[in-house]
């Protein structure tokens, strides 16, 4: 053990193939789709005028669920799913 | 109870959810897919799960027999398809010919959706939206009858992928009573959204 310190290697960046692109866009065009679609229906987001619904019209929001499952793919699927792809491609080289 | 509307939306996020899946599988490929083993069980695990879900569809929304019918049988074919595909994922079923399962789904989906839609395409929006989804669900089993044949294809599996993020559109446009491109029957009732 020293107190000196030292620079410890970088790792080189992996470069991004266009699986990697198409893999990363997919969460994301979900989200956009789920954003543009309230955009043009805010109408139909009933938690914007909330009054005198019931559960269900305030619990279940198309474009809210379509914004949940496009976010939570990217967060939970794509990291690792990269990760793995990444992997594969060093070895294919 | 929910509206039918609402029970379509949410089936809508589940097939959205497998279409997703399913696309980023053809997009890396399924080895890169497999590499852990939870994603592998990913995608059959939601199908069973909804036609699990379906269930309770078929025994609460007692509109019609032909109704009951229909959802039952959606159920049994999601709940066979999804457990097919996870015994492929584990290893414990081997023969390819268990991705049949899933052909056999899309078919009796399509059939079903045709034969308990009783009004014809302009009825209302979502008797046209039923018909859609039928002949969809027909034409698209064209992709996973390819996968059995050719399971590497990146041209099936893409079809694949693609026929549940169609299929989830369709039934975010699902409404109660609503018109389709200005039809809408004066014996559907009231459109009230």
């Amino acid at each position: 053990m020293t107190q000196i310190a030292t620079e410890a290697p970088r790792e080189a960046p992996r470069r991004r193939t266009a699986r990697a692109y198409a893999l990363s866009a997919i969460g994301p065009a979900t989200v956009t789709a789920g954003i543009v679609w309230a955009l043009l229906q805010p109408y139909r987001l009933i938690i914007l005028h909330p009054r005198d619904q019931g559960f269900w019209w305030l619990f279940v929001e198309p474009q809210l669920l379509v914004i949940l499952v496009g976010a939570l793919f990217h967060f939970l699927v794509v990291p690792g799913l990269l990760d793995d792809l990444g992997e594969e491609e060093e070895v294919e080289q | 109870m929910p509206p039918p509307e609402h029970v379509h939306w949410l089936f809508a996020t589940g097939f959205l959810a497998l279409g997703l899946f399913l696309v980023a599988e053809a997009v890396v490929g399924r080895e890169v897919w497999r590499k852990r083993r939870w994603r592998a069980y990913l995608w059959p695990s939601t199908m069973f799960a909804m036609g699990l879900a379906m269930w309770p569809v078929m025994v609460f929304f007692t509109t019609s027999t032909l109704h009951m019918l229909a959802h039952g049988a959606w159920a049994e074919v999601m709940m066979v398809a999804g457990a097919a595909e996870l015994g492929l994922a584990s290893g414990k079923l081997r023969s390819p010919l268990w991705r049949l399962a899933i052909v056999s789904a899309f078919v009796v989906t399509g059939v079903a959706l045709l034969v308990h839609e009783q009004n014809d395409w302009f009825f209302q929006r979502s008797a046209f939206l039923h018909h859609l989804l039928g002949w969809t669900f027909l034409a698209f089993a064209i992709f996973p009858l390819g996968r059995v044949i050719r399971p590497r294809s990146t041209l099936f599996a893409s079809g694949f992928a693609l026929a549940f993020v169609v299929v989830a559109v369709i039934l975010f446009c699902d409404r109660d009573v609503a018109p389709v491109f200005g039809h809408l029957s004066p014996l559907a009732g009231t459109p009230h959204r």
